[in-house]
């Protein structure tokens, strides 16, 4: 709760765009807010992240409910895949789902795809900041 | 797209290099600030890998 009003949030249609671009492009939020170097790390790191992923034929998760732990590591997959934006719609569209192999190879391939994703959050929760001016 | 194998070593160097690159990032206000925590995150992170492989080397006999 905002008691202070030099907390309270600014209007949505100040950040919205901010982080909605920041999710769909990683750094993208950066970049609009003219912070290009830092936009620039942030979507060659996501962007590494993601594509090495991919190489590794690392699988990318569906949502799938069950047991605890299937839904935990099925949802939090799929919900951690969709933060990388782009990247993520992209390798769904154009096939690049994987089959869910053994392997160690194959499996970090899935980790670096789940991280890449886990990275844009930190991402976009800075472009956040950065907008509603808690950040320079 | 081509095929990528990667050792346990390569694969985790590469994780703890662009995580560290975007930890260093987010978290510090100067560029100066940013490049020190970013290679202090990935030394931490080398420091784990080295541990952990060496305790799993030791623990497995």
């Amino acid at each position: 709760m905002a008691d202070n009003p030099n907390d309270a949030l600014p209007p949505a249609s100040k950040w919205a765009p901010v982080v909605a671009f920041a999710w769909l492009i990683p750094g993208g939020g950066h970049f609009l807010m003219k912070r290009p170097a830092r936009g620039g790390l942030l979507l060659a790191s996501v962007a590494a992240m993601f594509l090495l992923g991919l190489m590794m034929r690392g699988a990318l998760f569906q949502w799938q409910t069950g047991d605890i732990l299937t839904t935990v590591i099925y949802c939090g997959g799929f919900i951690a895949n969709l933060f990388s934006g782009l990247f993520y719609l992209l390798a769904r569209a154009l096939g690049y789902n994987q089959p869910d192999v053994a392997g160690h190879v194959h499996d970090y391939g899935t980790k670096f795809l789940v991280a890449a994703g886990l990275l844009n959050i930190l991402a976009m929760v800075d472009a956040f900041e950065i907008a509603t001016g808690k950040k320079e | 797209m081509p095929k990528m194998t990667l050792s346990h070593f390569e694969a985790s160097l590469l994780f703890a290099l662009f995580t560290s690159i975007v930890l260093g990032i987010i978290t510090k206000r100067t560029d100066r600030e940013r490049i020190r925590y970013a290679v202090y995150c990935f030394g931490y992170f080398l420091v784990a890998i080295f541990g952990l492989s060496w305790l799993m080397y030791l623990g497995h006999g």
